[in-house]
């Protein structure tokens, strides 16, 4: 089964049931359904073919669902990006997967104009809530998506398929350690088996209307809008998490059943009382990109008895790799529970060998809904996925240190590597370093993670500068906001007289986490 | 109203600006549309306002209407002082 099924089969058995909610919009699984086939019969106009890659940064809006699905349905992969990504790394991804199309809001063209001229690739920006006139493009056709889906001449029905399941459906990008993104390559056969095993174990059905705050640029919430229409319920979007308020309000009113979230939201919405607001509708949360930690998870199953309360553990090279049952939660607090369904989970040594209960080693997820790779880094690739027990089989390496107990349930260690996990996201601290180093007057500059009661893991700058140069905190935080986005700004910067180094020269990561104040 | 703006203004500029862009941010823009102010971001302006305006602010009163621009936090911060007085 393709992706753009879960959408088009909802929408012969359900055709008149509400699909999607997006403040005041409402929509039908008809609607959607036909105003992403008249968004696909302007793509594949406009020269989209299939297997070509076509970028969407929008925040969580109609249009990004009906580009999504609208793409799929032109047989080309869609890729998403976070509405908040800064230029550079924009470029980056435009470049890397040579993208010939764009879907960008029009509030982000004044500030990507130059960033759309030297894209070679590119060929078609389509503009979502168009403000004005279209711009005026010499080497690019600029197109107005609410006039796509206003023009019926397009056609009502879907374009004729030409993919099958062993197609590439999406390129998600991911922090790598070298600081440049990753774009994980997930077939139509990956995301159906991820959709299918999370629908099993959460036991989602076209009763459920879910509320998705989480952006979709994150697999977490993507998978929210695809689950969703694959059992033919509501989804529910919201922009924000800001007004908690208006979430209870929302929950209350559409009769929300599941709420998914990272432990950020949860710590955020534990501020207030829970118990002034009518949350009965709601049967099931979800908490995964962090631990939850545990008088977190003890506070919320105190003040909502009735709710089930999931945690879970993923990744984006599978999407999903365990959870944990409810009913384990005060018996195995720690634990991020067993191999979803139609997985195969387990620990390896350094020698490649399997480990039994007790041993800490290297987690590998063996199943179907592990990714092709990452796209144009063979090398990557090959680190990620290696040979399974099937001839021919690869499985990931997770770059995750786990022990599993007697009864099959995971804990996780650490990461092999450096990668920061906070409000649930990755992020390389290469990256950050990198944004920097190119402050003038910063002669070093090392990120390390801090444990942090909300965000999980803080981010921590460690700054030395150049003889003679004056730079204030301030000046670190703006240069940061300009060239990264929201979530990888650093909560903390320092400044030193020296990084401390390990005996070896490599900079000593743990000693920075503790704070030593040399300059003001 | 004008004195409460002006504070308002240059907290907002000072944590979610990092100080620069003082000419840029006008006292209508939604934090929203502009994503200036982040959920964190929200219940940091929250506690400024009830530490240094001494007022109690109940959920229901946190919503975009209230809290979405400069301006509007200075109204209803004005407002709440006024009914306490």
């Amino acid at each position: 089964m393709q992706v753009e099924e879960f959408l088009e089969r909802s929408a012969r058995h359900f055709p008149e049931k509400t699909a999607l909610v997006c403040g005041s919009q409402r929509f039908s699984y008809a609607e959607v359904d036909r105003l992403s086939n008249r968004f696909a019969h302007a793509l594949i106009r406009c020269g989209v073919r299939r297997g070509d890659r076509v970028a969407v940064c929008l925040d969580n809006c109609s249009e990004a669902v009906f580009a999504i699905f609208a793409i799929l349905k032109a047989g080309a992969v869609f890729v998403m990006v976070d509405h908040t990504t800064k230029s550079e790394r924009l470029h980056y991804i435009l470049n890397d997967c040579q993208a010939n199309t764009l879907v960008l809001p029009s509030d982000k063209l004044e500030s990507f104009q130059e960033l759309l001229e030297h894209t070679s690739h590119l060929r078609t920006v389509f503009i979502a809530n168009l403000k004005g006139s279209l711009p005026a493009g010499r080497s690019r056709c600029f197109i107005s998506v609410s006039e796509v889906l206003e023009t019926e001449s397009f056609g009502d029905a879907a374009p004729a398929k030409q993919c099958i399941d062993a197609d590439l459906a999406a390129l998600i990008y991911t922090s790598g350690t070298t600081g440049h993104p990753k774009g994980v390559m997930l077939t139509h056969l990956n995301m159906f088996s991820a959709s299918n095993s999370v629908i099993s174990y959460l036991e989602n059905n076209s009763e459920d209307v879910i509320l998705n705050v989480l952006r979709l640029s994150y697999s977490y919430g993507l998978y929210q809008v695809l689950t969703g229409f694959h059992v033919g319920g509501t989804v529910i979007l919201e922009r924000s998490v800001n007004y908690p308020f208006l979430l209870f309000e929302k929950i209350k009113k559409e009769k929300v059943t599941a709420f998914p979230m990272v432990p950020t939201i949860a710590a955020m919405l534990l501020q207030y009382d829970l118990r002034q607001h009518d949350l009965s509708s709601l049967r099931y949360i979800t908490t995964a990109g962090a631990a939850l930690p545990q008088h977190h998870a003890r506070k919320l199953r105190e003040l909502l008895p009735h709710v089930k309360i999931f945690i879970m553990y993923g990744q984006t090279e599978c999407k999903r790799i365990s959870y944990l049952p409810p009913e384990q939660i005060d018996i195995r607090p720690n634990s991020v529970g067993v191999a979803i369904p139609n997985e195969e989970l387990y620990v390896i040594a350094e020698d490649g060998r399997r480990v039994g209960p007790g041993v800490v080693g290297e987690l590998v997820v063996r199943g179907s809904h592990v990714m092709k790779g990452y796209w144009g880094l063979p090398k990557e690739s090959e680190r990620a996925l290696r040979p399974g027990p099937v001839p021919g089989e690869k499985v990931l390496y997770t770059g995750d240190l786990f022990k599993m107990d007697e009864e099959g349930y995971f804990y996780f260690v650490s990461r092999k590597d450096d990668i920061i996990k906070t409000r649930g996201e990755k992020v390389s601290p290469k990256e950050i370093e990198e944004v920097l180093h190119a402050v003038d007057g910063v002669a070093e500059a090392a990120v390390v993670a801090i444990p942090d009661e909300v965000l999980g893991q803080a981010i921590k700058a460690v700054v030395t500068l150049r003889e003679g140069a004056q730079l204030t905190k301030q000046e670190i935080f703006r240069h940061c906001a300009k060239h990264l986005e929201d979530f990888k700004i650093p909560q903390q910067v320092e400044f030193r007289a020296a990084l401390p180094k390990t005996p070896n020269g490599k900079i000593d990561r743990k000693e920075l986490r503790s704070p030593v104040e040399t300059q003001a | 109203m004008e004195q409460i703006e002006q504070e308002l203004r240059q907290f907002v500029v000072d944590n979610f600006l990092f100080g620069e862009g003082e000419s840029q941010l006008s006292n209508e823009d939604s934090f929203l549309e502009k994503g200036l102010v982040d959920s964190m971001g929200i219940l940091t302006l929250v506690n400024f306002v009830q530490e240094k305006y001494a007022i109690a602010i109940a959920d229901e009163e946190l919503v975009p209407e209230n809290w979405d621009s400069v301006r509007r936090i200075a109204t209803f911060v004005q407002g709440k002082l006024s009914v306490t007085k």
